[in-house]
């Protein structure tokens, strides 16, 4: 059986996961502050789209972005002669724009239930924004965005449709485990499909429900 | 020392509105009103955490809020101590880190590590809170709480202290032992003071001048005592605890009609001209003595709240009658009066 899928998946999974987990923060933060609501409203919704849609247009869109001959494509190309479709780098993207609105939904949550008063409180004591989101909000909010971190991992592990359109499917450079386990049916090979799932099926649930048991154990 | 305050804000259902000023009064200013009136709005407003439509806010000179020339100070710039009704303590930090972030953010003032430490220590001491130095406020009582918060607030070293009904969160055993502390603490301390509350006998007790707030309107302001004397709205007389208040028709100079008592009251003294109710304590109804026909009102029905010390008895047509339990037991036999009798000296004279 050919493991490199596996390492593909974890190395995809841990480098996207540390760019959503801040990109979602500070998303969070920032929408957080919005005061206008119909803003607030239209922003959330473009931030959670990714989520909401089949990730196959989430593919579509990246293409139409990174691709060859487009925009930031031709950016890439020029300035870093470096080119972005179907390298291992377009894995991480894909993974990073579905799991991101996990991350900043639960994120915003955990901020926006923050006791107000803490906030007004560190306000009328005079201290800075930035030292009230880091020493008052953050810790307060920090088992939302931890658990929210867990599932945005998780779902990035998961990523299938949007890889597949933007990183393609190439054996041993971007084919990730979901990627494996269709292409192993695909050929009728379910006995290594089979292993792939049980390998990706033990390690989300090992995750999920150590994210539990800590929460428990702290309580 | 001065807080100068004018503003108008429109809440959901009212429009709050209330102007007073602080200038050359002594001790604590209360503001007293029913819950939802509006009252700690105008704590917020003076803060920064809400902003009024229009209006004007004056601290010591400086302006915090001014619609017109449209200046509103961040609430960090404003240097004010609030305490919050739940105490608000940063849940992850420790009795000393709380406080100490108080001397922190000290407006202008960079003190050392050492210094903050110092004074924290210094704080704690005074607050009668240095054992508890390393618990988590969870770990707290409702008391200790408040120590610690104002302890922090304290070390901010604000310009005017805003206590936000600072004993609704506490048992009510407890509640008089820690107004005595609080009073102790704060007689010695010479900024403006407001406190918010619905209590009147936390306002009797700690304030020497009150703002009644009815509703989003103000319904008075002047010295604690003298309001309660002579409330002269029904709103005011209310909220300082007047359980009867009537509408009255005035027939002449010395007699009134009380319709829905059905009733007509005789006075020596005059009915001021622009009386529209009147309102009676409900302590100060009493007995008829032998053969006495006048003022008095007819009571029916009695229900009976059975307190502790005193019996309170509503009659019908809203006639309210409290009275010592002694005084029941040995005056009347424990048998309900067939009427009570208005005395003049304890009738309030109202208007609006």
């Amino acid at each position: 059986m050919d493991f490199s899928p596996v390492w593909i998946s974890l190395k995809t999974s841990v480098v996207s996961i540390i760019i959503t987990f801040f990109l979602g923060l500070w998303a969070a933060r920032g929408v957080v502050s919005v005061r206008s609501t119909k803003a607030k409203a239209w922003l959330d919704g473009l931030l959670t789209l990714p989520l909401v849609l089949p990730p196959t247009v989430a593919g579509f869109f990246l293409l139409y972005l990174f691709g060859a001959k487009r925009p930031a494509g031709i950016f890439l190309e020029k300035v870093f002669h470096y080119k972005i479709v179907f390298s291992w780098q377009a894995t991480v993207l894909a993974a990073v724009v579905i799991s991101f609105p996990l991350m900043y939904r639960s994120a915003r949550g955990a901020i926006e239930q923050v006791d107000a008063n803490l906030i007004y409180a560190g306000r009328t004591l005079g201290m800075s924004e930035r030292t009230i989101f880091w020493k008052i909000i953050l810790p307060q909010a920090r088992p939302g965005i931890l658990s929210g971190g867990v599932l945005a991992f998780t779902r990035g592990l998961g990523e299938f449709g949007a890889t597949a359109m933007i990183a393609g499917n190439i054996a041993g450079k971007t084919r990730t485990l979901p990627l494996a386990i269709y292409s192993e049916v695909a050929a009728g090979d379910m006995d290594t499909a089979g292993k792939y799932v049980l390998i990706i099926v033990a390690f989300s649930l090992l995750i999920v429900a150590g994210m539990n048991l800590r929460g428990e154990k702290k309580r | 020392m001065s807080l100068q305050v004018e503003i108008e804000k429109k809440l959901n259902d009212k429009v709050l509105s209330v102007s007073f000023d602080t200038e050359g009064k002594q001790g604590i200013t209360g503001i007293l009103g029913a819950s939802g009136c509006g009252k700690s709005m105008t704590l917020k407003c003076i803060a920064g955490i809400e902003t009024p439509d229009r209006g004007k806010i004056v601290l010591n000179g400086r302006v915090l809020f001014d619609s017109g020339k449209k200046i509103n100070l961040r609430v960090q710039d404003r240097h004010v101590g609030y305490l919050f009704q739940n105490y608000a303590l940063f849940p992850n930090m420790t009795v000393e880190e709380n406080i100490a972030a108080g001397f922190k953010c000290r407006p202008g003032q960079k003190m050392t590590a050492e210094e903050i430490k110092r004074q924290t220590a210094d704080y704690m001491e005074l607050l009668h809170v240095t054992e508890l130095k390393s618990s988590y406020p969870g770990k707290l009582s409702g008391g200790q709480q408040q120590r610690v918060a104002l302890a922090r607030i304290l070390a901010s070293d604000p310009e005017v202290l805003m206590l936000d009904e600072p004993f609704s969160a506490l048992d009510a055993f407890l509640k008089e032992k820690l107004q005595l502390e609080l009073l102790e603490l704060l007689s010695g301390y010479d900024k403006d003071i407001l406190m918010v509350t619905h209590s009147r006998d936390e306002i009797y007790r700690f304030c020497e001048h009150m703002l009644i707030v009815e509703n989003g309107r103000q319904a008075g302001f002047g010295a604690t005592k003298e309001i309660f004397k002579n409330p002269g709205t029904p709103a005011a007389a209310k909220l300082t605890g007047c359980k009867n208040i009537e509408k009255i028709e005035r027939v002449d100079d010395h007699t009134m009609v009380l319709p829905n008592w059905n009733t007509t009251v005789c006075v020596k003294g005059m009915i001021p001209e622009n009386t529209t109710h009147i309102g009676i304590r409900a302590h100060y109804l009493r007995l008829p003595e032998n053969g006495q026909r006048e003022n008095l009102v007819e009571c029916q029905n009695g229900k009976i709240l059975d307190d502790p010390f005193e019996l309170v008895v509503v009659f019908e047509h809203d006639v309210w009658w409290k009275i010592p339990k002694e005084s029941w037991q040995k005056e009347y036999q424990e048998k309900m009066p067939q009427y009570l009798v208005i005395p003049e000296e304890s009738i309030l004279y109202l208007h609006g």
